[in-house]
């Protein structure tokens, strides 16, 4: 391999872990305070990408617009689903909250089948970002470079938010105890809300910036959520750094294992993901699980 | 009689911290076989951590566990149980969804190590000595109830129908009588002690009441922060001077 | 002894059964052929599931691996189908014991998230390795015994070896075994004190659901004459764990009720409508929100009801 397709490998790579992340992070953060696994957030993330397509080509409006109606469709979505549904089932059973994600999961499939059909769907690269940047050796697309810098971004704003803030800690604290939480007069209803709704607005917006980069078919969310759940899982259940670990760790395997054994790409993360198991079974960052 | 009992449970050097809180202290401790041992302190002495270090529940940090001369740390808890030392818990841990019957059932196929047989129907099994045992605990009665509906005194007297069940020669209580009405105690702590003596066990036990502990332990151990400040007779620790101490408050520098 | 009462209620439900192709409806037949064997697959994720209190996501993959081993050694081996079919069931056995020996390390969520990683690992393999397994387009043309090929002794052949099977994970899961793995499933902590390795019952549960779901892909590639790499996918792990609940995990029978009931409402629904997953998420809605127990605690609870009044 040589030095310039190396790179552009790399820095492919590195696009499609900060795409991930975003997507990844918000499952993971709803994870680690509700401790909920939203099977549903592959089709948030779905729902994301076909959002961005109707407000840009049907509507017209610009990207950014497009990817903040994305954010916003799904806060909307994802507060719903919350209030109306989920909270009632907090207190039962994990198996109960997913298999209630999964019944979402077929409701919106179905959803989506009746507002977008069934045809495949693309959009364009924003204006300003369809190019490339000439380093001399090698050509780097602006779009994909794009998402390097927002990933990080992103990155930083949640470990801030969750870190640096009243309401972070509250989260976290939430993540612990939350009877303690409730009996000192904070509003853990309200918290879990705010989080699930967080999260699942970082899934649209995943979606909204994923959609330049790949087509827009009804199936698109199965093969996102597994690829979360391996990113977030690598990383260590409910760790923001984890997850930005295991991003870009599936980046890395996902793209060099293209180029490098191309008939086993979409098996090499699952390998990935069982030999951090095998050695550490609560992922890279993970913590082994309490009340064992 | 006491002088020819053989030390059956040997402790040496025990540490054991959390997140840098220091729970057990350099505790060494002797338990004679046939004896009945009371462990007492005051509320976050380390009893608990002390029960759990020995039966494999938590690991120490150092030191040494030995029992009829061997070696029990690293050993997860079933294996413990095999070598003979059975416990109850001092927050009731019995199975709240099956029958009282089945409670001390499954207890006996566990302890004859019954678990790997696919094909006898289980709940054929040991029928008469779970009957038994129930009788024992005073909960014949109560056989076809369901575990957790039982009143919290009766529950604790289930665990120590399943630790029995293990057929233990070494008998861990954590707490007995907690939550335990005066009348109840006195029951309760009366038919331990036949039990315990009937079937020539040896009783490690901890407990806040201090008028079952002087009447019914042979030896007592104070725990005190972590550590062991005194074990011996109970004229012997009743006089104890650090005891006293820790006993009547004066402790503002403990 | 209502013990007595199941058996013989079991053994007139087989006759019964054995009956059905007299009524002259390939329809029927093929229909039952079906919930039979589903029955059976949800019969075995229900050891882990009901018994243990381990909810597998990946049980798909000893489903695949049973179908596509058993399809395979018939038709590119050319081995007989009394060598294959067991060597189907041993092999999903196998994987079953390997997976499951990393999966009981875990519990709970995570254990959960394990097993379905290695299912789509399985899904993966199936997919990736078109030389064997036929890849995307599927393994198809399986070579059949002559005497199966007709779809009524088929039916026959599926209604005995189901039979036999189910009988077995009765016997398993009410023997000092199983009784065990409740009491694994209702206080982990306290079976580790009275004796028990808590953590090699659960692997032994593991395997024994693995080897039995391998047994029902088997039977399932035969009766659909091909294995579809579908077959290995999450959301067949997530199907199963459906038919289980909502027939009930708590019972021994809950399971095959559930696969009945969901199975038959996917064939009628899939006639009037391609709208089955809205029908499947409101079933799984009901479910999640008034029937935790399933079909058969709604059954016991209208018993109740009627016992009072």
């Amino acid at each position: 391999m040589t030095l310039t397709m190396f790179t552009l490998n790399a820095f492919y790579g590195l696009a499609l872990a900060m795409n991930m992340f975003i997507i990844a992070s918000g499952l993971n953060l709803i994870f680690g305070v509700l401790r909920v696994i939203n099977f549903a957030h592959g089709m948030f993330y779905m729902f994301g990408a076909y959002i961005i397509f109707t407000v840009t080509k049907t509507w017209g409006a610009p990207f950014l617009v497009g990817v903040l109606a994305s954010a916003a469709g799904l806060a909307v979505i994802a507060l719903a689903i919350e209030r109306l549904l989920l909270k009632n089932l907090y207190d039962k059973e994990h198996l109960m909250q997913l298999l209630f994600t999964f019944a979402i999961v077929l409701l919106m499939s179905d959803a989506a089948k009746m507002i977008w059909g069934t045809d495949q769907y693309s959009v364009g690269y924003p204006p300003g970002l369809g190019g490339a940047i000439n380093l001399g050796f090698v050509l780097l697309p602006q779009y994909q470079l794009f998402l390097c810098v927002v990933g990080p971004l992103i990155a930083i704003a949640m470990w801030l938010l969750v870190d640096r803030t009243r309401w972070g800690r509250i989260v976290r604290a939430a993540t612990q105890d939350r009877e303690m939480l409730s009996a000192l007069g904070v509003n853990v209803p309200m918290v879990y809300a705010a989080v699930f709704t967080m999260g699942s607005a970082l899934a649209g917006i995943g979606g909204a910036l994923a959609a330049p980069r790949v087509a827009l078919v009804p199936g698109m969310d199965a093969t996102i959520i597994n690829e979360c759940f391996i990113i977030v899982i690598i990383g260590g259940l409910g760790n923001l750094w984890g997850s930005f670990l295991g991003a870009l760790a599936f980046g890395f395997v996902v793209q060099f294992g293209t180029v490098l054994a191309p008939n086993w790409q979409d098996v090499l993360p699952y390998l990935l993901m069982l030999a951090v198991l095998i050695v550490r079974p609560w992922g890279l960052l993970g913590r082994p699980e309490a009340g064992r | 009689m006491s002088d020819v009992l053989q030390t059956m449970l040997k402790i040496g050097g025990l540490w054991k911290s959390f997140a840098g809180f220091v729970a057990t202290r350099d505790v060494s401790f002797e338990l004679k076989a046939g004896e009945i041992h009371a462990v007492i302190g005051p509320n976050g002495a380390g009893k608990t951590t002390f029960f759990n270090l020995i039966t494999g529940h938590l690991r120490p940090d150092k030191g040494s566990v030995a029992f009829e001369g061997r070696d029990l740390v690293g050993l997860p808890p079933q294996r413990i149980v095999r070598l003979g030392i059975a416990r109850s818990f001092q927050r009731i841990n019995i199975y709240p969804r099956l029958s009282v019957f089945e409670n001390v059932q499954v207890a006996l196929i566990a302890h004859e190590g019954q678990q790997w047989n696919l094909f006898r129907p289980g709940r054929s099994l040991h029928r008469e000595g779970t009957r038994e045992l129930l009788e024992l605990v005073g909960l014949a009665a109560e056989a076809t109830e369901t575990a957790g509906e039982l009143s919290y005194g009766k529950q604790k007297q289930l665990e120590l129908a399943i630790a029995l069940a293990s057929q233990p020669r070494l008998l861990l209580l954590d707490e007995p009588t907690a939550g335990m009405s005066p009348q109840e105690t006195s029951e309760t702590i009366a038919s331990v002690r036949d039990i315990v003596k009937a079937r020539g066990l040896t009783l490690l036990f901890t407990e806040h009441d201090m008028s079952v502990v002087f009447g019914i332990a042979e030896r007592i151990s104070v725990l005190h922060h972590g550590e062991m400040i005194a074990s011996g007779a109970p004229d012997a620790v009743r006089n104890d001077p650090e005891v006293k101490r820790v006993y009547l408050g004066n402790n503002a520098h403990g | 002894m209502p013990q007595r009462n199941q058996l013989i209620a079991s053994a007139a439900l087989v006759v019964l059964l054995a009956l059905l192709p007299l009524a002259g409806s390939r329809y029927a037949v093929d229909l039952t052929t079906e919930v039979l064997i589903y029955a059976l697959f949800a019969l075995s994720l229900n050891v882990l599931i009901g018994f243990t209190g381990n909810v597998s996501f990946g049980h798909a993959a000893y489903f695949a691996i049973g179908g596509y081993t058993c399809a395979i050694l018939l038709t590119t081996y050319r081995w007989p189908l009394a060598i294959s079919l067991p060597a189907a069931v041993v092999l999903a056995g196998l994987v079953a014991a390997v997976v499951g020996y990393f999966c009981v390390r875990l519990t709970q969520i995570y254990f959960a998230m394990l097993t379905l990683a290695f299912a789509m690992l399985v899904w993966g393999v199936a997919f990736k390795w078109k030389e064997v397994t036929g890849g995307d387009d599927g393994f198809t043309g399986i070579n059949l015994p002559a005497m199966l090929t007709n779809h009524v002794s088929y039916f026959y052949f599926t209604l005995a070896v189901v039979t036999v099977a189910i009988a077995a994970l009765w016997v398993i899961c009410h023997s000092a075994f199983g009784l065990t793995l409740v009491a694994v499933r209702e206080n982990n902590v306290r079976t580790g004190f009275i004796g028990v390795d808590t953590r090699r019952m659960r692997w032994a549960a593991f395997t024994v659901a693995g080897s039995f779901g391998g047994l029902a892909g088997a039977l399932f590639g035969m009766y659909h004459r091909g294995m579809y790499i579908e077959n290995a996918f999450w959301t067949e792990s997530a199907q199963v764990l459906i038919m289980v609940l909502l027939g009930g995990m708590y019972s021994f029978v809950g399971p095959i009720l559930g696969a009945a009931t969901l199975h038959l409402l996917q064939v009628f629904t899939n006639q009037y409508t391609t709208y089955w997953p809205t029908v499947l998420g409101l079933i799984l809605l009901v479910i999640v929100m008034v029937l935790p127990d399933g079909l058969i605690g709604l059954v016991s609870r209208v018993k109740a009801r009627w016992g009072k009044t």
